[in-house]
This record gives C-alpha cells, structure tokens and sequence, in this order.
C-alpha cells in the first residue's frame, strides 16, 4: 500500500478506537490512538499475517505489551479482517471476545494474553527465542509504553535478547510521553530511552514522527536490515493522535469518550478521510 | 528405613528432564541462575543447546517460558519455589495460568528442608499461591520414582503444571518397576481403619514410618499419598475419611492454604469430619540442618505419630 492509503486505513481504526471505547464506556484512546499509524503500517505493510488463518505457524508475532491499548490493537485487526468491525462495539461488554485487556484465547489475531505491564515484552523475547531455537524465520514485534519501560522486567527481557542476539525481535516504544499520574518526566522519567537499549546491546532507531508513515516505513525498512543484534524503535508520538481535544492530554489515558465527545471525535475523524 | 535408598526429588527432576530430552526435542529448559542447585544441570550437560539461563530474573523467564510455549513447544522453567511462586507469582498467574499455556514450573528447594539457608529461602507458601491459579495443576512428589513420573505426566498434561521438589535427599518408597502414576489420582499406601493421614512430599515417608510406630500403639492409620495436590483427588479422600471418620493432614508447608486447606475444602463441603493439620504453623522458619529442623517443627515420623495419636485418643 502507498503511504496515502496506509494513512486512509489509519484514520478507519481511529474512527474504531473511537467507537469501541464509546460503546464501552470505559478503555484507553489515548494510548491506542498513538499507537494507530504502527500498528496500521505492522499489519497492513510489514507483518507476514493470514487473517483467514490467524494461527499458522510461520506467521510474524505482534505483542502488544502496552495491553491497555487493546482497543488500538482490536480495531486494527478488524480492519484487517480478522473479525466484523461491528465487534468493536462489544469491547468489555459481558460475552464479548474483546476483554479489557488481549487475550490469545479469546480474539483472532492476538498472539499473547498481556495486560500487565513489563510482561508482554518477555513473552515476545520468549517467541524470538523459540523461532531461533527451532528454525523458524518468522519475525517478532512487541510494542511498549513509555510509562511501562518503568518496570524492572522490561529491562530483564531486554537484557536477555541483547546477549542472545535476537535479531529476529523489533522492540517499538510509543513514546507519547504521558503516563497516568502525569508527563513521564513527572512520574518516574525512564529517559533516555535510546541510550538505555542501546547499551543492552540493541540497534537503536530514533523515529521522530511515530505517526508519520514515510517515517515509519523507513524505521521498519531499516530494521528489517538488522542482523547479529535485536532492534529498538523508539517513536515519539502523540497521545491522543487524530482527536483534537484529546491530544497531549494526560486526562484521556483511560476516559472514554461520551456521547456528545464521540459525536464530535468521529466528525473530525470524517473530515480526515 | 536406614537402609532404604535416598534421593533428593531435585535431582529426579534433573534427571528426568534429560531422559524426556532424549524422546522428545519440543521442549527447552530454563533457570535463573541455579543450575547446580536446582539440577537441571544434569539437563544441561546433555542438552546444552536446549538449555538456557535467564540469570538473576526469575520475573523474566517465566514470560520467556510462556513465549515460547505459544510457538506450539513446551517450556520448563526452573528455580527455587520461594522465587517460582513468591516472586514470579504474578507472571505465573498473567502470563502463564490465564492463557493457559504449556509451561512446566519446577520449583526446588521447597519448605524448611532447604535448611541453613533459613527463613528467606524457606518457601512454606507456594502450594496455597500456585493452586488459587485457575487451570493450575499442582504436583508435590515424595520420592525418586514419583517425581521422575510426574516430570513424565507434567510434560504429557495440556496446561500450566506447578511441581514441588525438595533439596534434602529422603527414602524412595516407590517400586519403579510397578509405580503408576496418574495425575490427580492418590495412592493409598497403606491401608488402616482409625485415622486417615493425608500426605504430600516428604510427609509421606514420615506419615508412613509414623503409622508403623502407631500401629504398634494399637492404632491403625491409613496413609494417602496426594501427589497431586490441585486437582485434589477428593473421591479417595471423601471414601477413607468416611471409613475411618477421622482426618490428619501432612504437609511441609504453612497450613494455612495448602494440602491441609484442600482437603478441609473437599471435606467440609462433602463428608465433614474431624481434621488434625500438620505443617508450618503460620511461622517463618530459620537456619539449622533440615533434618535436625523437620524435627523441631514436628515434621518428621515422631511428631507425626504424636500429633496423631493425641487427636486419636482425645
């Protein structure tokens, strides 16, 4: 697909963030919206995936270790045809096969259960390791939050592909700077974050527009280039990214939007398509 | 039983990885940084291209272990219980339990046989934190032959398998050659008509060698090895208490949540009766040599037999 029409299919899972937080009456658009342009370009663009066969064996992984962002993830995968988009509106409804957080066993498409932060991410090491060990050549992407490279595990994990070379793993941090309690430098600043992974051992690729998608076509072509070492793309982004009143705004890490914010988001959505 | 054989139920684990190796090239093993102790070295030393080290990050391995296990393979992870399901208890639980996903945790060095290291090294919870996980199967082997089986039956079972070994070397009361072991199923080992004592891990050779010197008191004890402590096997426990009417529970454990609590659980709720617990009265432990500490805490034959005969006869 040309960068124009990755950036329609973008603005189609905003419109689904929007709309499956909506319905839900609760979830996290601030974090899932940030995340749209990567996670559109990775299952639109970069992935080996079958929507048709959601579990084939030599197929890429993602692993959203950022977990709150699963309406991002579901209305990306929608899109993509893994399930009807009109799912979305059951996002944490009883019954539904779209729980608060991922869960493999529930939704096509989901490769690992995460949720709690700094877990995803051994996890995706775990599968790189597992693709090295039997001969696979599939590749593994895991996303983090900036807010979640606060835990300790994150580092155990990155520690563990940098000594082991895991050159078949793509670490991204969406890197929106807020976290619940307030900017991340407020909180408990992980900064710098490129320096940090470049010294457990990672190709570092510092993506300034995480939500441009030239951009982010040239960080995932040069990763695709990376041999002997894991890769780090470190994506500013925005939190928020398409809603006006929504951008850079620590309030919206998990609000959902009411009726009339929704009426509002999804016309400003519509004017972008 | 001087003369019978010892063997420390970790070092069965160790061994029982590299003979399962052998048949099968779909799993790998992890530890963090507790080889020797822990004796998936002996794994290692055959496998050493299945074998890898998470270091000092228990947290870790667990989600490695569960990464792989959703590529379709198996994975054992392997460290002391007090970090198995004390430290890692969370991503055992998010990252292990609630996919569901083939993971084999075999924690050592459990309960306050591990001795000199003391309290903070004595793990008397793990059994309670392990069996409140949904899908959980939790194994505590008493000898040799039952934890070579179980490695066996953890490695067949579809789910999340939590086994308990011990680092003090204790009798092998098992005949390899007509051992059978089925998951979730207790063996009676000895059948008695007064008291049913209830027992897993290294209890069971106590519960056994204390039920002789009861007999010899003229109470017949019946002795249940419970390997499996979650699923409980809650039929054979409902029919002796039943029979005999009275209950003990042994455990190298704290009693409150472990074997002690399960089978409180099944009886309460099926065939209330009378039950006695042994194990770690909500205490932490301390340093001294296991065997010279399992006595003071009357975990051994003679507290046993003491604590049974006294609820016997009151």
């Amino acid at each position: 697909m040309s960068d124009d029409e990755l950036k329609q299919v973008a603005n189609e899972i905003r419109k689904g963030v929007v709309t499956a937080t909506h319905a839900a009456k609760s979830g996290h658009p601030g974090g899932s919206l940030s995340a749209t342009d990567i996670l559109t370009y990775l299952y639109f663009e970069e992935m080996n995936v079958d929507p048709a066969d959601p579990r084939k064996a030599d197929r890429d992984r993602f692993v959203l270790s950022k977990g709150h962002a699963a309406p991002g993830l579901y209305s990306t995968l929608a899109e993509r045809g893994y399930f009807p988009k009109s799912d979305l509106e059951t996002l944490r409804h009883i019954g539904s096969h779209l729980q608060g957080h991922p869960n493999m066993n529930d939704t096509p498409g989901v490769d690992m259960s995460t949720g709690s932060l700094g877990q995803g991410v051994s996890a995706a090491v775990g599968m790189a390791l597992a693709a090295k060990h039997w001969g696979n050549d599939y590749r593994v992407f895991c996303m983090l939050g900036d807010g979640e490279i606060e835990e300790g595990q994150v580092w155990e994990a990155a520690m563990f592909a940098g000594n082991h070379a895991l050159d078949n793993l793509v670490l991204i941090v969406d890197h929106n700077g807020l976290q619940i309690d307030g900017t991340i430098e407020e909180v408990n600043s992980a900064m710098p974050i490129a320096d940090k992974f470049r010294a457990f051992k990672f190709h570092v690729i510092e993506l300034a527009d995480g939500n441009d998608m030239a951009q982010i076509r040239s960080a995932f072509e040069e990763a695709r280039g990376v041999k002997g070492q894991p890769t780090c793309i470190v994506a500013e982004t925005v939190k928020g990214k398409g809603v006006s009143f929504m951008e850079n705004q620590v309030g919206w890490h998990g609000k959902a939007p009411n009726d009339e914010q929704y009426e509002q988001a999804m016309a400003e959505l519509s004017k972008e398509a | 039983m001087a003369d019978v054989k010892k063997v420390a139920t970790r070092a069965s684990y160790g061994e029982a990885l590299a003979e399962l190796a052998a048949e099968h090239d779909d799993f790998v093993v992890f530890d963090a940084d507790l080889a020797e102790a822990t004796h998936t070295a002996t794994f290692k030393k055959a496998y050493p291209e299945r074998f890898f080290d998470a270091g000092i990050a228990e947290g870790n391995m667990m989600g490695l272990a569960a990464g792989v296990a959703t590529t379709g393979h198996k994975a054992f992870a392997s460290t002391f219980a007090m970090f198995a399901a004390g430290r890692a208890f969370e991503q055992v639980r998010n990252s292990i339990g609630y996919p569901h996903l083939n993971v084999k945790i075999g924690a050592t060095h459990a309960g306050i046989s591990v001795g000199e290291d003391g309290a903070t090294h004595q793990c008397n919870e793990d059994i309670a934190l392990m069996r409140t996980i949904p899908g959980m199967t939790v194994i505590v082997p008493c000898d040799d032959v039952e934890a070579k089986a179980a490695v066996r039956a953890a490695y067949e079972l579809d789910g999340p398998v939590y086994m308990r070994f011990g680092r003090l070397a204790v009798p092998v009361v098992n005949d390899p050659e007509t051992f059978k072991f089925e998951v979730g199923k207790g063996i009676v080992m000895r059948e008695g008509t007064d008291v049913t004592i209830v027992a897993c891990g290294l209890m069971v050779q106590a519960a056994l060698e204390a039920a002789e010197a009861l007999a010899e008191k003229g109470i017949s004890a019946e002795v249940i090895d419970t390997h499996t402590v979650k699923p409980i096997d809650a039929d054979l426990i409902v029919k002796s208490a039943q029979k005999t009417g009275r209950v003990v529970t042994c455990e190298e454990h704290s009693v409150i949540g472990g074997l002690g609590s399960a089978v409180c659980d099944v009886l309460a709720e099926r065939c209330p009766t009378p039950v006695r617990k042994i194990g770690v009265q909500d205490t932490f432990g301390y340093s001294g040599p296991a065997v010279d500490l399992l006595h003071e805490f009357g975990l051994d034959a003679e507290g046993v037999a003491r604590e049974v005969e006294e609820f016997v006869r009151a």
